[in-house]
């Protein structure tokens, strides 16, 4: 955005329009919320990784949720499968990526149990991002001791090695797809917790909080209406990386066998049943499942990444 | 240093206390309790009493709380009814074979990943540095177990050149007595931490090289190596120290997925077969003393670092 030229005079009948003065602020000025998310989403389509990753991405949720529509496939019913296909066959022109051990359909598989993976990720980031921000936002807003008790617990649960208290919370209670979602998000809101309290140590220092407060604003009202929207940049960034971290942690735990019962499957679980064979060279069992994780998780840390540049414009323009 | 060292000290403590309570709690998460998981679904309503009023669970929780950090400072941890084994003893056993494990692959992670970094540092920008920023993005996004897998499919089954698990009976010290049966496990381990300790170390090599100290020994005509091996490197070294520590109970998380790999006989592959043995006495065990030697292991890298760095000492008391 240019410096308006100081020698150019604009004649006083013609007015900028409301659109003009949004582009184009004097320097130093901030710009308005759509210029902001203009500016973002221009930083964002720079980055051309960062695009591809998010086109992976949007394929990889239209294949696991749009893809079992077209590509029909038995995958519940295990006396079905057996009967039906041959177990451990390799790729052919009625199963395109071979079947695994029970004769289930290794392509109609991936769909099926990416399903839960990303279902699974998505919530847990989600849950895990509400609880933190809430809990790191009143733990830095009201400070004092009350903020140095709230913190010393999140120092305490951040010591604990994540998969081992994971593993006490499933084999306590059973696994099913909306209980890993809970589990993984009460090992995961930590991180958003500390960040935002940080960022709220930061925030309700500033004069606008402070003249809210003057102005005899509750302070509910200033954790909602100002310091939660003003962290959303921190949490949209938290929250993606952390979809990729929680499809992580459900892999490993159905790579350790405590993903979700059979006959519904994750790809942990799927890959976990796919090494079982890795010495027969069952290759169709372990690479397009493992691939998927890894793409998946690459594509979401692009993102990521990405969006922590574009939003660190505004930070650039202050 | 000693005001530091106290401070320091007491935050562990406060740590250690804190992580107890929750794994005290989580036992209390239990369906049916203790008794439930001890005695099994089909026990009568007469034997958890009498298992309750035995093992004192009918007391009030504080009391037992009390008595279980009271057992803990005697070694006691609990007991295994499915194995009918203390839970100590079974993990006493353990301990030593997954430290090892930690210990090796951290060590190789940082002779591998400090050169590294350095090397990208200094040629930051050019392709070397953008192939190497790739291949560890790719590594940092590599699930545990795949690369674990990979690796035994590849070096194992196709090479033949390691054995794909080291011999179930090996003691701790077979990490240096039979290195071959450890070279897959702990490269796998080790392939989790070069990736993050490598960024670090370029980040923190570039930030050196910008410091007063490094444009004064340029400007007194010391060669690039000298500035960079005698000035930077040194200073570069000292902000790895407190990334180990801080990285320690994620290397203690992918140990356990190693361990269940590559049947490596540690705490972590313990941990997942008393999962899926539901001993959930002996799984908080595990998770209790994980994360004290995840603490202590943090503990000890802050003290290396404050007895490395005086400015930490210093600015600090």
């Amino acid at each position: 955005m240019s410096m308006m030229d100081p020698f150019e005079t604009q004649p006083l009948a013609e007015p900028l329009s409301e659109d003009e003065v949004a582009l184009e602020p004097e320097g130093g000025e901030v710009a308005t919320d759509g210029g902001f998310l203009r500016n973002m989403l221009r930083v964002f389509s720079e980055n051309r990784l960062a695009v591809v990753s998010l086109c992976f991405l949007i394929f990889m949720v239209l294949f696991c949720f749009i893809g079992p529509l077209v590509y029909h496939t038995n995958q519940t019913n295990a006396q079905e499968a057996l009967l039906n296909s041959t177990q451990n066959s390799p790729p052919s022109a009625e199963h395109w990526l071979g079947t695994d051990d029970n004769g289930y359909d290794i392509l109609g598989r991936l769909m099926y149990g990416g399903q839960i993976s990303l279902i699974v990720g998505f919530f847990a980031a989600i849950v895990a991002t509400i609880v933190g921000v809430i809990y790191g936002a009143l733990s830095g807003f009201f400070g004092g001791w009350f903020d140095s008790l709230l913190m010393r617990f999140v120092d305490i649960g951040l010591s604990i090695p994540v998969l081992f208290l994971l593993i006490a919370l499933v084999t306590i209670y059973r696994p099913t797809a909306p209980l890993l979602i809970v589990v993984i998000a009460a090992v995961s809101w930590l991180v958003p917790a500390r960040l935002i309290r940080a960022e709220t140590l930061s925030l309700r220092t500033r004069e606008y909080v402070q003249a809210v407060e003057v102005m005899g604003g509750t302070k509910r009202r200033i954790i909602r209406k100002h310091i939660i929207p003003n962290s959303v940049g921190t949490i949209v960034v938290f929250a993606t990386f952390d979809v990729a971290d929680s499809i992580l942690l459900l892999a490993a735990l159905g790579f350790l066998g405590l993903g979700v019962p059979a006959p519904q499957t994750d790809w942990g679980t799927m890959l976990s049943n796919g090494v079982n064979y890795a010495s027969n060279g069952y290759w169709w069992e372990i690479y397009p499942v493992g691939l998927c994780i890894v793409l998946v998780v690459v594509a979401l840390n692009y993102i990521g990444d990405a969006l922590r540049d574009a939003l660190e414009v505004r930070l650039q323009r202050r | 240093m000693l005001g530091y060292l106290i401070r320091r000290l007491g935050q562990a403590i406060i740590v250690i206390l804190g992580v107890t309570l929750i794994v005290f709690l989580l036992g209390q998460l239990i369906p049916g309790g203790q008794a439930r998981a001890a005695l099994g679904p089909k026990a009568t309503p007469t034997q958890i009493t009498h298992f309750n009023v035995l093992n004192g669970f009918n007391q009030p929780l504080w009391v037992q709380y009390w008595h279980y950090i009271l057992g803990m400072v005697k070694g006691q941890l609990g007991y295994s009814y499915k194995n009918n084994q203390a839970v100590a003893d079974l993990i006493w056993n353990r301990l030593p074979k997954t430290i090892m494990l930690v210990g090796a692959s951290t060590v190789l992670a940082l002779f591998i990943a400090i050169p590294l970094g350095m090397a990208q540092a200094v040629r930051r920008n050019r392709p070397f540095d953008y192939s190497m920023t790739a291949v560890s993005f790719f590594l940092y996004a590599m699930p545990a177990f795949l690369i674990g897998e990979i690796l035994i499919i590849v070096f194992s089954f196709n090479l033949g050149w390691f054995p794909s698990s080291p011999p179930s009976d090996a003691s701790a010290w077979a990490v240096i007595t039979d290195p071959r049966a450890f070279v897959l496990p702990v490269f796998s381990l080790a392939a989790l931490t070069i990736a993050a300790f490598s960024r670090y170390m370029r980040s923190s090599v570039l930030d050196t090289l910008t410091e007063d100290y490094v444009r004064t020994a340029r400007a007194k005509g010391a060669s690039p190596r000298r500035v960079l091996y005698g000035h930077a490197l040194r200073n570069a070294l000292l902000p790895i120290l407190t990334l180990i520590g801080l990285s320690l109970p994620a290397i203690v998380g992918g140990a356990l997925i190693t361990e269940d790999v590559f049947n490596y006989p540690g705490m972590g592959l313990l941990t997942v077969q008393s999962a899926a043995n539901d001993d959930i006495p002996l799984i908080l065990g595990t998770t209790l003393v994980a994360t004290v030697a995840t603490v202590l292991g943090s503990l000890l890298a802050d003290l290396l670092y404050a007895a490395a760095d005086p400015r930490i000492r210093l600015g600090d008391d």
